[in-house]
């Protein structure tokens, strides 16, 4: 019987030679992340109280990036029982103040192609960018997870995305995402499997199609998938594992829907504030004015974000009246924008540099805003009140956007700054 | 499934509720008790209060869309909610419900309950009853290998009879 991508890993999984749609079943889980905030704080007391150990500590990744740096004791301790944990249970791979879990997911390609992953994180979709089935769960679905290395699944539709032509210059991944997102709403996917395919998705980076798979989230999607190809190989390759390409779904396998999208048809856009899915072309809105300009998160702060950032900043000012922070996804992303001069360049326009970590996107960190505050950031979501105040106003664009309007003092068509065409 | 019926006063909510407004962030970093006094804030302040012991959440599309922070339904049955029922979850949300023993109902026709009314919710024929009026609705019944989490009392208590019986 013919299968999808996300069939095939959970049928693997399960020890089944087929699964359908909407079967619920149990299967064997690959590797498994948590971080500070969603795992030992939340999950240790079970284990005592169950009186059981984990399950492979070499298949558990544990990452301290929510409360990084500790600015209360109350989060100096979620650190501190965090880095027990790892000692107690021997965990390998536990990384404090080092990326965001979902970016070093990628970076170190942890999870492989093929592989069913879970991660007590809504945003754990990401790393479908190496074709695994990367799936967010909450704490005490990934204690099941770590005390058993099983979980229970539903197994999902798949919606085939294909987007065809190329993105224009000036154009990114998020731009793509937002305006299928717009277009769909918010729970156009829910509980079914994205799956990119298309020219212009052949032709971006790993790290711009991890944006794709990053915002399956925004959309209710299980996950996102792109299938691991040529590119993914490489990257593979250049941490030194080898792997091969695909899974691929089959050619006639069935798909919920397929939806098609035109790469150069796509402009740059913002999501409108309070909601993911109010998604406006830039040139649509009018030019508001911001006075906070936040580069940071998964989604948009990975060292092509701030390259991105950089390439409109060089040789610019930010406008008076207007903060732009930027908060680098990884230590390894500020290394390189480090050691190629676009860490300087955001330095010389006048950006203030944060920490690496989840920082302000989830209202946790440092940068958080204010009551009556207007921001454009490059992070996922922009529910009310969650990067601060409820009655601060949030819009969500790509890095270009964000500090397109750092440089203008409100929200303007990046392309000008970049040499594309508006 | 052996998971008893519930009971309870409607307190109706709309599309999309985020557990950014279930749970600020900023509550985050206190435990279950001081969360559960902060449940709903960024939508309606002050609903923690008003909540009585055993009422129902009753919301519309994709309920609990957002951030995976499982304190979103364990604040909410901390307060005393005893059950929500909604057009459609979000999916993380439906998970973490079901592994502290909150009882998520989809029910395409949750619009028309109204706030305020008492609601009786049979899980196992998947069916909510406008006790009010009499009017029944459809609900989706839950899978029996879900239904066995719920009804153990969520997955600690699930696990904890498997790990004791390693082989079953």
């Amino acid at each position: 019987m013919p299968m999808t991508i996300a069939q095939k890993i959970i049928a693997r999984a399960a020890g089944c030679e087929v699964v359908q749609p909407d079967d619920v079943l149990w299967a064997d889980v690959d590797i498994a992340m948590m971080h500070d905030s969603s795992g030992p704080r939340r999950i240790w007391p079970a284990l005592e109280r169950l009186g059981v150990g984990v399950w492979d500590p070499d298949r558990i990744v544990l990452v301290c990036d929510h409360y990084v740096p500790a600015n209360n004791v109350a989060a100096a301790e979620i650190l501190q029982t965090t880095r027990h944990f790892a000692k107690a249970f021997g965990i390998t791979r536990f990384h404090e103040a080092q990326g965001i879990a979902h970016t070093l997911m990628v970076e170190k390609g942890y999870a492989r192609p093929g592989e069913l992953y879970l991660g007590s994180d809504s945003h754990t979709c990401t790393a479908g960018v190496l074709g695994c089935l990367a799936l967010g769960v909450g704490s005490t679905d990934i204690l099941g997870v770590v005390t058993t290395g099983r979980t229970w699944l539903r197994v999902p539709h798949t919606i085939r995305i294909r987007v065809g032509g190329q993105l224009r210059l000036g154009v990114t991944a998020k731009d793509l995402i937002l305006h299928i997102i717009g277009d769909k709403g918010m729970d156009g996917a829910l509980y079914q499997v994205l799956e990119f395919t298309g020219s212009a998705i052949d032709a971006l980076s790993i790290q711009e199609r991890s944006v794709l798979t990053n915002m399956c989230a925004e959309i209710g999607a299980k996950t996102g998938v792109v299938p691991c190809d040529a590119l993914t190989v490489d990257h593979f390759a250049s941490l030194g594992v080898d792997v091969e390409p695909g899974p691929f779904s089959d050619a006639d396998a069935e798909f919920s829907a397929t939806w098609i999208f035109d790469g150069h048809a796509i402009e740059p856009v913002v999501a409108r504030p309070d909601r993911h899915d109010d998604v406006v072309p830039i040139s649509d809105l009018g030019g508001p004015p911001v006075s906070r300009a936040y580069i940071g998160s998964c989604t948009g702060a990975k060292y092509e974000d701030l390259a991105m950032a950089a390439e409109v900043l060089r040789g610019r000012r930010v406008a008076d009246g207007v903060l732009l922070q930027v908060a680098p996804a990884s230590r390894a992303a500020l290394q390189q924008a480090m050691s190629d001069g676009t860490a300087q360049a955001l330095m010389d326009a006048g950006a203030h540099l944060l920490s690496t970590g989840c920082g302000a996107c989830p209202g946790i960190g440092a940068g958080v805003l204010a009551a009556g505050e207007v921001a454009i950031s490059t992070t996922n979501r922009n529910f009310r009140g969650r990067m601060g105040s409820p009655d601060s106003s949030l819009y969500l664009g790509s890095p270009y956007s964000v500090a397109a309007a750092a440089v203008a003092g409100s929200i303007v068509d990046p392309r000008q700054f970049v040499g594309g065409n508006p | 499934m052996t998971t008893s019926p519930i009971s309870g006063t409607a307190r109706t909510f709309g599309d999309n509720i985020d557990t950014d407004v279930i749970v600020p962030g900023k509550y985050l970093v206190y435990d279950l008790p001081e969360i559960a006094k902060h449940v709903m804030d960024g939508v309606r302040p002050g609903f923690a209060d008003e909540i009585s012991h055993g009422d129902v959440i009753v919301g519309g599309r994709n309920f609990g869309t957002g951030s995976s922070r499982e304190m979103a339904p364990r604040g909410l049955q901390a307060a005393g909610i005893a059950a929500i029922v909604a057009k459609s979850f979000a999916r993380i949300f439906f998970r973490n419900c079901i592994n502290v023993g909150l009882a998520p109902v989809e029910c395409a026709d949750a619009d028309l309950v109204q706030e305020g009314q008492t609601v009786s919710i049979d899980l196992a024929a998947g069916r909510v009853t406008i006790v009010d009026t009499g009017q029944v609705l459809d609900a989706v019944a839950l899978p029996e290998e879900i239904g066995e989490i719920l009804a153990a009392g969520g997955m600690e208590n699930y696990l904890a009879a498997r790990l004791a019986r390693p082989t079953s």
